[in-house]
């Protein structure tokens, strides 16, 4: 590991909740502020999260908690290795790793709401694999490798070679962050089917930690995003950054205007863009490399 | 070569004696186990004494005269071929002597006219062997003596069946005699001989109960296999007449200039994939599911199917860039996304395994069809691991129906109470087949990067589907599997001894497979895949002087598709995964409140039941997602079987013109 990528795991490891916080503060102000409200405060998800910690801790029954803890772990410790620079496909692999223990903590629980969460969480995860995967070797036909520090030495920013790509990824976000048409497994809003249905037996620090590894996940699925512009040109930086923001106002935009969506139409819809935006692209991208 | 043939024959002689010992005792216990043990001490020498005393770069040749052992082996043929006919007329399904009168008798007139008579070598040992001697022998013997108490409870449990399990248990050795021949011979009729014994035990051993259902698909499994073994005998009858060999090795030394070699080529993988169960050919492994674990533990993870892929990875040098190639990976990278998406729609767990069997070994059939080292490797290692992880998931199933009397996925709801050691070797069985610090996910890792270098882009879309999909129908289980039920007691598992003296052995291989794999490539994969495509690896240069490709050939001493630092991080997340039980014990040691779980208020107290509209306590039944109607058997099986026959047949048709005719 050299400097920049120990420096780069440790700004993560330390930052990466208030700048996901502050992101999800600014969201919530945005969609508040198109559907007429004043907002919250900017760092209301902040205090949510802290105050989460500072609850009694229950639990339903002796795996639960484990289970979450676990499932945070593996979610920064996935996140250590993309800001370490290393291979995507291993990030890709350990981050559906700790999806898998907070479904199977949401399934401990026996409960109708939580083990329905549970199974459209892993509906959705089958939705979107696929497209991560695609992006991982999309990522890799334009570079030569897999590798986040051998990724970010191009001379041309990544979209240009890999729009399709993009495309898919960025509908993919909204599925991976559970945002409105595709809020099946666990919704924040109140007028949608189910309602903190995967993580509705959570409570106080156990829920906290849940919390916590959405948004180390999120910092990492933004990374992701953010390896479309970036470029051995430190300025690209700022374009990633500004892409980013776009990409997280254009979500907070079709999460307020959508409703939610049938799990057949998620599923559908998800497989037929992976198809044919990332196929696509794909096909023209090893074509090109031959 | 004494130790090689104590390994082929030894088999056979305790099936001989096993025979006879009707009655279930406590001499028939010790002589199987004691058998499988011989078989299992015998395999690992075998491997040991082949690194230390030979060099395997070329592989080691034996036995050029074999008069007398080819006359045997025809009548044992013409014997098997009288077993079928019997069969046929006492259960009058006449089509299956036609099938196997077409494999037979061509065997026997090469034989008698002294045709196929060579002085080449009939048993070649080399890397692969000594892999695949060691998964048969390891794995194999371990399901032999599982067999021993399961067949016991399986009596115990239906008597309604007449006890044969002298029968079944020779049967079993039988088996792991002729899959011992069939992976050291280098000679085709040899190979055949020893294929045709597997197909016919197979028949036998899924006809077991002789019910209707079993005698149906005993001949569904047996017609399936005969089919393809009339393939490896055209395939033998072009080698013998046209092309004036015998051997796998002389066929491979065709890899240089494939197009001469397609004819038998094509025909030895359709063949494989018939036993590999590959899809328009499924059908039997799932019918095979009525017959009793052992069984189906032996023909899915050890035996039977791997022997076509078997084959498939030995051919694959002749594969890149033809049209047996484009043939054998498009079925098994359809087959690979198919079948995991049927897995899904399934709540028998056997069924659910034997989906997922067909599964991986699509991705595996597919890997060899790309034809290149990268991905043999990775085909290689998919192979290591499934046979390990499959089989230790098979018995844990059938461990769970002798306890409890159902093998429905469904049923095993809150089992981590109930059974917590079958739920422990369970959750190993499931990681270890899902998820990514364990070997299976491993080995995808690598064959989606083969793939992606060999530059078939169809396989890596789905690759990348397919595994989306695998991991659904896993972790819904495992879910089932995690559920806690409140006031559920530990009951007591009825799980034999010997029983767990195979499971416990296999979850322990399946975790150091983990963190040894490495050292398994540098050690046989990696030379083997090396001295493969010494052959073909002109090839790729010329007709391609891409850099990936030229890279890919010439750098076969660095295959390894993860890097060392990717080893370390996973080893590091599988020893953190190891800590979680014990982690489990500190955070439980802090007293906290326990709650009730969430019923929207309903709770009747014990999480169990709610209060429904009239204010009656109701009890909540929770069922997995199958999605039948938008996946569904009936709606996607159909569609799947007739576009792989069709393209199977004009796959077929194309390289029997290509290669009789031009």
């Amino acid at each position: 590991m050299t400097v920049y990528s120990t420096a780069a795991v440790i700004i993560y490891l330390v930052f990466s909740p208030f700048i996901a916080c502050l992101f999800s503060g600014v969201d919530r102000i945005v969609t508040a502020r198109m559907q007429g409200r004043r907002g919250p405060k900017l760092m209301q998800p902040w205090y949510d999260i802290v105050k989460l910690f500072s609850k009694e801790s229950t639990s339903v029954n002796d795996i639960q908690k484990i289970l979450v803890m676990a499932h945070c772990f593996f979610a920064i410790f996935s996140g250590a290795i993309f800001f370490a620079g290393g291979d995507v496909l291993l990030v890709l692999f350990a981050l559906t790793m700790a999806e898998v223990f907070l479904i199977l903590a949401a399934y401990s629980v026996n409960a109708a709401y939580s083990e329905i969460g549970a199974q459209r969480e892993l509906l959705q995860m089958m939705a979107y694999e696929p497209m991560t995967l695609l992006t991982a070797v999309g990522f890799y036909l334009s570079t030569g490798s897999f590798r986040v520090d051998e990724i970010i030495n191009t001379e041309l920013p990544l979209v240009i070679k890999m729009p399709g790509f993009f495309i898919g990824f960025c509908f993919i976000l909204i599925v991976k962050f559970r945002k409105s048409p595709f809020d099946l497994s666990t919704s924040h809003h109140a007028h949608q089917e189910l309602i903190k249905g995967l993580t509705g037996d959570l409570s106080g620090p156990g829920y906290g930690f849940s919390e916590l590894a959405e948004l180390y996940e999120e910092i990492l699925m933004l990374g992701i995003a953010g390896l479309f512009f970036i470029t051995s040109d430190p300025i690209s930086f700022l374009w990633a950054f500004i892409a980013i923001v776009l990409i997280m106002f254009c979500m907070s935009l079709i999460d307020n205007i959508f409703p939610r969506v049938k799990w057949e139409v998620l599923l559908k819809t998800a497989w037929l863009v992976t198809l044919f935006a990332g196929g696509m692209n794909l096909v023209i991208l090893s074509y090109i490399g031959k | 070569m004494p130790v090689l043939a104590f390994l082929i024959l030894f088999p056979f002689a305790a099936a001989f004696i096993i025979f006879f010992m009707k009655k279930d005792s406590k001499i028939r216990t010790f002589a199987v186990i004691l058998s499988a043990l011989a078989e299992l001490a015998a395999s690992i020498f075998f491997a040991v004494d082949n690194f230390m005393n030979h060099d395997m770069t070329m592989g080691t040749f034996y036995l050029s005269k074999t008069h007398i052992a080819d006359e045997v082996m025809a009548s044992v043929e013409f014997c098997l071929m009288l077993l079928v006919f019997s069969q046929a007329i006492r259960f009058r399904k006449f089509y299956v002597m036609i099938l196997s009168a077409l494999g037979t008798l061509p065997a026997l007139y090469l034989d008698f006219t002294g045709i196929s008579e060579t002085t080449a070598s009939h048993i070649k040992v080399d890397h692969l062997t000594v892999i695949m001697v060691l998964v048969v022998g390891i794995v194999g013997s371990l399901i032999c003596m599982y067999a021993v108490g399961y067949i016991r409870d399986y009596h115990h449990h239906h008597t309604e069946f007449k006890d044969r399990s002298g029968y079944f248990l020779a049967l079993l050795f039988v088996f792991l005699g002729a899959m011992m021949g069939l992976i050291s011979s280098d000679n085709l009729s040899w190979m055949y001989f020893f294929w045709e014994i597997t197909s016919v035990c197979s028949f036998l051993l899924i006809g077991y109960s002789q019910t209707r259902e079993a005698v149906t698909n005993s001949f569904r499994a047996l017609w399936m296999n005969l089919l393809g073994g009339c393939g490896f005998m055209a395939a033998i009858v072009f080698c013998v007449g046209v092309m004036e060999i015998t051997n796998i090795s002389q066929l491979l030394l065709f890899a240089a200039l494939p197009s001469m070699a397609i004819f038998p080529v094509v025909m030895l993988s359709f063949a494989a994939l018939t036993k590999s169960a590959q899809l328009p050919f499924s059908g039997w492994l799932l019918g095979a599911m009525v017959a009793p674990t052992p069984t189906s533990a032996l023909l899915h993870s050890a035996t039977m199917v791997k022997a076509g892929v078997y084959l498939l990875l030995r051919l694959s040098p002749l594969m890149y860039g033809t049209h047996a190639g484009i043939m054998v990976s498009v079925i098994g990278g359809f087959t690979f996304f198919a079948a995991s998406l049927l897995a899904i729609t399934v709540s028998d767990g056997k069924k659910v395994l034997a989906y997922s069997t067909i599964s991986n070994l699509g991705l595996i059939t597919a890997a060899a069809g790309c034809g290149m080292p990268q991905a043999v490797w990775a085909g290689i290692m998919l192979l290591i691991f499934h046979a390990v992880t499959k089989s230790m998931m098979f018995m844990s199933v059938g461990a769970y129906e002798n306890s409890t009397g159902s093998r429905d996925v469904e049923d095993m709801h809150g089992m981590i109470v109930r059974y917590p050691r079958l739920a422990f070797v369970m959750t190993i069985g499931i990681f270890g087949m899902s998820v990514v610090p364990m070997g299976m996910c491993v080995a995808k890792w690598a064959a989606l990067k083969a793939f992606i270098d060999s530059g078939y882009v169809y396989l890596t879309l789905f690759l990348c589907f397919g595994s989306a999909s695998t991991l659904f129908y896993w972790i819904k289980w495992l879910g089932k599997i995690f559920s806690v039920s409140k006031g559920s007691d530990k009951h007591e598992d009825t799980v034999h001894g010997s029983e767990w003296t195979a499971i416990c052995p296999l979850a322990c291989i399946a975790i150091i497979l983990c963190l040894v794999y490495p050292l398994i490539s540098s050690l046989v994969v990696i030379p083997y895949t090396q001295n493969a495509f010494s052959g073909s690896v002109n090839r790729f240069v010329t007709s391609e002087s891409s850099e990936g490709v030229f890279s890919l050939a010439s750098g076969t001493d660095n295959v390894a598709a993860i890097s060392t630092e990717d080893f370390i991080i996973m080893g590091v997340m599988l020893i953190c995964m190891c800590v979680l039980p014990l982690m489990m014990k500190y955070v439980n040691s802090v007293q906290e409140r326990r709650v009730l779980a969430y019923m929207s208020g309903f709770n009747t107290g014990d999480d169990r039941s709610f209060y429904d509209s009239f204010g009656e306590a109701k009890g909540q039944y929770l069922a997995n997602w199958y999605m039948r109607d938008f996946f569904g058997e009936k709606k996607l099986l159909m569609p799947s079987l007739m576009l792989t026959t069709v393209f199977l047949l004009v796959m077929l048709t194309v390289c029997t013109v290509g290669g009789l005719f031009i």
